[in-house]
């Protein structure tokens, strides 16, 4: 059996130099510091991402994305395939949790200024993915086309409606027309199976790439140490990595038997938008201040105002490795601290009143 | 490497030029030929919908005193309110927020919209909560037994 393998390796690694890469591998060390924990939340993130692919496929295989069959075929999934209650329960809870492990990674990164120069590429691409997360978690959710979703769909579109030039155009494209209907379902469902994993995975491979490549950032005062300290990536990182993946999948697993994911209602066109009715969490910051805001400021539509202001943010935020040199230089910017905190804090106080009220 | 033979060989820049220009050209109306299709094939047609000015509600015994009613209006959602005195009043379902379908609130005796909180009186003028504009008002008319809604000329 060895010498079959050792074989198998000779075969390939004659024909693409596979050495190299195992003497990189090798080679490899990861540098352990105070804040090495922060290293596993994008670990955890893939390995979330990997288990989508997994459920979501699986789910493919029984889900019909239409609007007389999409409710029903979720009905089905959750009450004759065997087990497929679990698969949809771990498909929900893993996108929740994938969520929520982008932004502990990013939010990690971003106060350790793990961005700054050489890694502006790796931070871009993130926030890109960050953005596609939301894309998924969004086009996602009409998908059982009940009602929470039918009205969620229905308001998350409208916002975009309210931009000025582009708003309406891409508020046709998004809903396949006018207003949310069966056409707005198949364009979610493709663009949720198709189109977000085909450029996310794209993303995702220029990420890991650019990690492989340059190595983990390392604190910036870590610096001034004069003996660093560093472990293998292969096998002690490696199976760090593992234990924290195993944790993970716990929880899933906790979560999605213990706390079945609901379906609801079917959707109605005709019927009022139920009581209670809110955004996923990840969205409760974002409504939570659209709702602060009064309809007019100096002529200008409130909620318009604030959805810039919120692209604006989101934009600065993203472009922080160009215009924070001081940390490229390797100097302390308190600035970019005190922002940091200020959003944590801000985005945790408005999902929480969003939560209660 | 350009040597002086290639420089012979090279054309004069007038042709050079054109040559640029047409495979410029050539290679923006490809895109173009490549990327209107595909822009058109995903603005989703117009379909025509058979205009609807009147619909027949239902029975009159049917809304009780102090409730609310959706009623279908072609593909609109409508909102038909009896009044605790009897009265009958129709307004567009659609919240002028965010267009979510609004409800009629008994305990307050208002209109009102689950996804922003947004009041409307019975008469159909924003109140209170985000929306900026009143919800469209229709006709209700009553033949016998049956109520009709329409849309105000």
């Amino acid at each position: 059996m060895k010498t079959l393998l050792r074989k198998m390796y000779k075969w390939i690694d004659s024909r693409v130099e596979l050495d190299d890469l195992v003497k990189f591998m090798g080679k490899k060390y990861v540098p352990i510091n105070r804040h090495s924990i922060w290293y596993y939340f994008g670990g955890v993130s893939l390995f979330l991402f990997i288990i989508q692919v997994i459920t979501g496929i699986l789910l493919l295989m029984y889900y019909k994305g239409s609007e007389d069959l999409a409710f029903e075929s979720i009905q089905f999934i959750m009450s004759k395939v065997q087990f497929g209650w679990l698969i949809r329960s771990i498909h929900s809870w893993a996108a929740n949790l994938f969520i929520l492990a982008i932004f502990v990674h990013m939010f990690s990164v971003f106060f350790t200024k793990a961005y700054r120069s050489p890694r502006e590429i790796t931070w871009l691409t993130g926030m890109v993915m960050l953005l596609l997360a939301f894309g998924f978690g969004f086009s996602g959710y009409l998908l059982p086309w009940n009602e929470l979703a039918f009205f969620a769909t229905r308001v998350g579109t409208d916002i975009v409606g309210i931009l000025p030039v582009i708003g309406e155009p891409i508020l046709v494209f998004l809903r396949a027309g006018e207003d949310v209907t069966g056409g707005t379902l198949s364009r979610f469902f493709g663009i949720h199976v198709a189109v977000l994993p085909g450029i996310f995975t794209v993303l995702l491979t220029i990420h890991l790439l650019l990690v492989q490549r340059q190595g983990m950032s390392e604190p910036i005062d870590a610096h001034h140490d004069t003996e660093r300290k560093t472990m293998p990536f292969f096998p002690n990182f490696l199976l760090r990595d593992l234990l924290f993946w195993l944790i993970v999948l716990n929880i899933l697993a906790i979560l999605a038997v213990f706390f079945p994911w609901e379906l609801g209602k079917k959707a109605d066109a005709f019927a009022s938008a139920p009581a209670g009715i809110k955004p996923e969490w990840y969205f409760l910051f974002m409504y939570q201040t659209l709702r602060y805001l009064p309809a007019h400021i100096l002529f200008v539509d409130g909620e318009l105002l604030g959805v810039l202001l919120f692209g604006a943010a989101g934009v600065l935020w993203a472009l922080v490795p160009f215009w924070d040199k001081k940390s490229s230089r390797g100097e302390q910017n308190r600035f970019v601290n005190y922002l940091g905190l200020f959003a944590v804090i801000f985005i945790i106080v408005l999902t929480i009143i969003g939560w209660l009220i | 490497m350009i040597t002086p033979e290639n420089t012979a060989q090279a054309p004069e820049p007038g042709k050079r030029d054109f040559l640029k220009l047409f495979l410029g050209g050539g290679i923006v109306a490809w895109l173009i030929a490549v990327c209107y299709p595909i822009l058109a094939y995903l603005k989703p047609p117009v379909q025509s919908e058979v205009e609807v000015h009147s619909v027949k509600a239902g029975k009159l015994s049917a809304f009780e005193k102090d409730s609310g009613t959706i009623v279908r209006f072609g593909n609109k959602p409508v909102i038909l309110i009896r009044t605790a005195n009897g009265n009958l009043r129709a307004f567009s379902a659609t919240c002028t927020h965010l267009a979510c379908t609004v409800q009629y609130r008994k305990d307050f005796g208002v209109i009102w919209c689950a996804c922003h909180n947004g009041k409307y009186d019975l008469n159909g003028r924003n109140i209170s909560g985000p929306p900026p504009r009143p919800l469209d008002e229709y006709r209700v008319v009553v033949q016998g037994e049956e109520v009709f809604i329409s849309q105000k000329s």
